[in-house]
């Protein structure tokens, strides 16, 4: 079992074409993920490259088309919120949008349409999301991931992988991994995919990483108090960034004392999340905890 | 990106947010020429500097030791500050001679302080009330949201801790733009009365337009004054705004000052990497934001402290990682170099060239420390083995980072 996508999720490509697009469509493709079309305004009609995968002018003829339920958005910045929009009018089940730097304002207007739809959006400024041996879409490395029991959310792309990493090493497969992205607003919060874990019965207990910012992790320590029925090993990035500060991420600044790692970690422990102060440490906590 | 004060009125006086009349100048008789045009017979002088708390700053030059670390700390003792009050032309010409040139510290410079370049003179005005206002994104519900308190001149932080019940908020739906009863609803819970109500209802919608039309991250108006006329006024205004959003902003992006910001900042952003300079002694080069942050806190769990935060981002290319290097060397506090990848997208063994490539370009003069994982790590650590260059190899996080400050003792 899994969350969100598995071997039967249909996913298109919105700007396929772009260099990100082509070059992650074809990983996700020798993964296994069944990528049943592209879409590229004015490019309708075309086949993507050398894979037979056929091109469409929208998100609408495409879903049409194809039966597509799921689409993994590599527009450039200016024009990412309009693609996400065009998602929503299409009532795609799932948008992951990879694309970093769309503006907050352009995300601020999109919202109060996605929140009223069925479509998810996961992202934007995200690595996406993978179900280990059947469907990976996003721009992870495939090939450090393993079948299994653990769930996976973090903020960060490189830092989820690293714990990916740390579950092989010791021995524990995943059972689906989401990135939500690092940006203020985002589709798919902490709580969204930790519901959406302590319902999987595939899942048997959760690794979650936070970072420095908001108060996202702070809803979800109180999220995890009142529901959460399985184990979670928890480990927040930023403990030494300095305040007013953006470190990367346009959501990862500590303002006026809000949104530090240490207020984060003590929410974290309090609602009883076995927590860890050294990011090497996350796979090891986590196979003690199933011994 | 942040903008000076005189900038952000300007910026608010073109979206007809009323703020008191007034120039920037760069030399004393500009400043008394400014005055003069301005006419009237108060005026203030200010220090322009992205930093707040100016008025209770101390200006290195012309302070002793221990008044400037009073400033830097919060709590000034006596002493000229950042922002002066003058009743004649003479002393404008007396004031901008001496905060021009010299170096303002305040509590959130550091100790280092900030060179003043720039004054603005401003008409003097009538102040019957201070308020604060700000506008900003609230997260947790994706709205725009404007904050009000009734304690103006008081970060709003620390109204938030003392006395939340006197900070006011309304939400924005994006759609319909602020309404003029949400505004008023803020203005009846600052207490105004009278004309003083219109007038903020007409600030508040003005502010607003602003904010969103743009791009802006933050606005914040403190203080917001009643004067003795009821009108509402923009005392003083800091501005910031979305640098994802500066591509349709070309008139923004001119009002940069790069001085206002670390030079080794300025350079990393050319070579697209994002990099921000801290204070200790193991130069960190990686690659992703939140792994960047890890790797300085793991760091700091052996007991060293990080130089910088470097994420060369997921696709670096052998050009980035050389940057990254020669940014990182010419930091004199720097003793050693801690280089944590996880080769994804990027494989080991291409890094493994890049980083053997920037050290050949750049020279190296202190202990580097590599720890690679992820895909073709076991190419990337021969090549780095097999090279000329002297690498610590870890196999871990904690194991690099102990390494690292091994090498800084």
């Amino acid at each position: 079992m899994s969350i969100m996508i598995n071997k039967d999720t249909r996913v298109i490509v919105q700007g396929i074409t772009g260099k990100s697009g082509a070059y992650h469509t074809k990983q996700c493709m020798a993964y296994g993920t069944q990528i049943v079309g592209g879409v590229v305004p004015g490019k309708g009609g075309q086949t993507f490259e050398d894979t037979g995968v056929p091109i469409f002018n929208t998100v609408a003829e495409a879903v049409e088309a194809t039966g597509a339920n799921a689409s993994m958005l590599f527009v450039p910045p200016p024009f990412a919120a309009d693609g996400i929009l065009e998602c929503v009018d299409a009532n795609l089940d799932l948008v992951i949008a990879i694309t970093e730097g769309i503006p907050v304002a352009d995300m601020v207007k999109a919202w109060p349409a996605i929140a009223a739809s069925k479509t998810r959006l996961v992202g934007p400024n995200c690595p996406g999301v993978i179900t280990p041996g059947q469907c990976k879409i996003g721009i992870m490395p495939g090939a450090i991931h393993t079948p299994g029991r653990v769930g996976v959310l973090s903020r960060s792309g490189t830092l989820t992988y690293s714990a990916v990493g740390q579950l092989s090493e010791v021995g524990l497969g995943q059972s689906t991994c989401v990135g939500i992205g690092g940006d203020p607003i985002i589709g798919t919060k902490f709580i969204d995919v930790l519901t959406m874990f302590n319902d999987d019965p595939g899942t048997e207990a959760v690794i979650m990483v936070g970072e420095i910012g908001g108060n996202a992790e702070e809803e979800a320590a109180a999220w995890i108090k009142a529901n959460m029925r399985k184990p979670l090993v928890g480990f927040i990035a930023g403990a030494t960034a300095p305040p007013g500060r953006r470190m990367g991420h346009a959501g990862a600044i500590i303002s006026g004392g809000q949104g530090t790692a240490a207020a984060k970690f003590a929410a974290l422990e309090d609602a009883g999340v076995h927590i860890v102060h050294s990011p090497g440490a996350m796979g090891k906590r986590m196979k003690e905890l199933l011994k | 990106m942040k903008i000076h004060e005189y900038q952000a009125k300007a910026v608010l006086r073109k979206y007809g947010v009323a703020v008191p009349e007034g120039k920037a100048a760069t030399s004393p008789q500009q400043a008394v020429d400014a005055a003069s045009a301005l006419g009237g017979s108060i005026w203030v002088v200010k220090s322009q500097i992205h930093a707040g708390g100016r008025g209770k700053g101390r200006f290195l030059e012309l302070s002793t030791g221990d008044q400037v670390a009073a400033a830097a700390s919060g709590h000034p003792q006596a002493g000229l500050g950042g922002v002066l009050l003058c009743r004649s032309l003479d002393e404008v010409k007396d004031a901008a001679s001496k905060i021009l040139g010299n170096t303002l510290v305040t509590k959130q410079t550091g100790a280092e302080g900030k060179r003043v370049k720039t004054v603005y003179v401003e008409s003097g005005c009538d102040i019957a009330r201070e308020l604060y206002l700000g506008v900003l994104l609230d997260r947790s519900c994706n709205k725009i949201i404007l904050m009000a308190s009734t304690e103006g001149g008081t970060e709003i932080e620390e109204v938030a801790e003392h006395n939340p019940d006197a900070i006011k908020k309304i939400w924005v739906d994006p759609g319909t733009g602020i309404m003029p009863f949400q505004a008023r609803q803020l203005a009846f819970a600052l207490g105004l009365e009278g004309k003083a109500v219109n007038s903020a209802v007409k600030f508040m919608t003005a502010l607003y337009k602003a904010y969103v039309e743009m791009d802006c991250s933050m606005a914040e108006i403190n203080p917001l004054v009643v004067t003795g006329a009821g009108q509402i006024i923009a005392l003083d205004c800091k501005m910031t705004f979305d640098d994802n959003a500066l591509f349709r902003h070309p008139d923004v992006v001119e009002m940069r000052d790069l001085d206002e910001e670390d030079p080794a900042e300025v350079e990393a952003g050319k070579h697209n990497l994002s990099f921000i300079k801290l204070d200790g002694a193991i130069g960190c080069l990686v690659n992703g934001a939140g792994l960047a942050m890890a790797t300085m806190d793991t760091i700091k769990l052996h007991g060293g402290e990080p130089a910088n935060f470097l994420d060369v981002g997921g696709g670096a290319n052998e050009a980035q990682v050389t940057a990254a290097f020669e940014i990182i060397t010419r930091d004199p506090n720097v003793k050693a170099i801690l280089v944590n990848i996880f080769g994804g997208i990027m494989k080991c063994d291409v890094i493994a060239r890049g980083i053997i490539a920037a050290v050949h370009n750049v020279g190296l003069e202190v202990p580097l420390i590599v720890r690679l994982s992820g895909t073709n790590v076991e190419l990337g650590k021969q090549i780095l083995a097999e090279s000329d260059i002297k690498v610590i190899s870890a196999a871990n996080l904690d194991e690099a980072a102990a390494a690292a400050v091994n090498a800084t003792k």
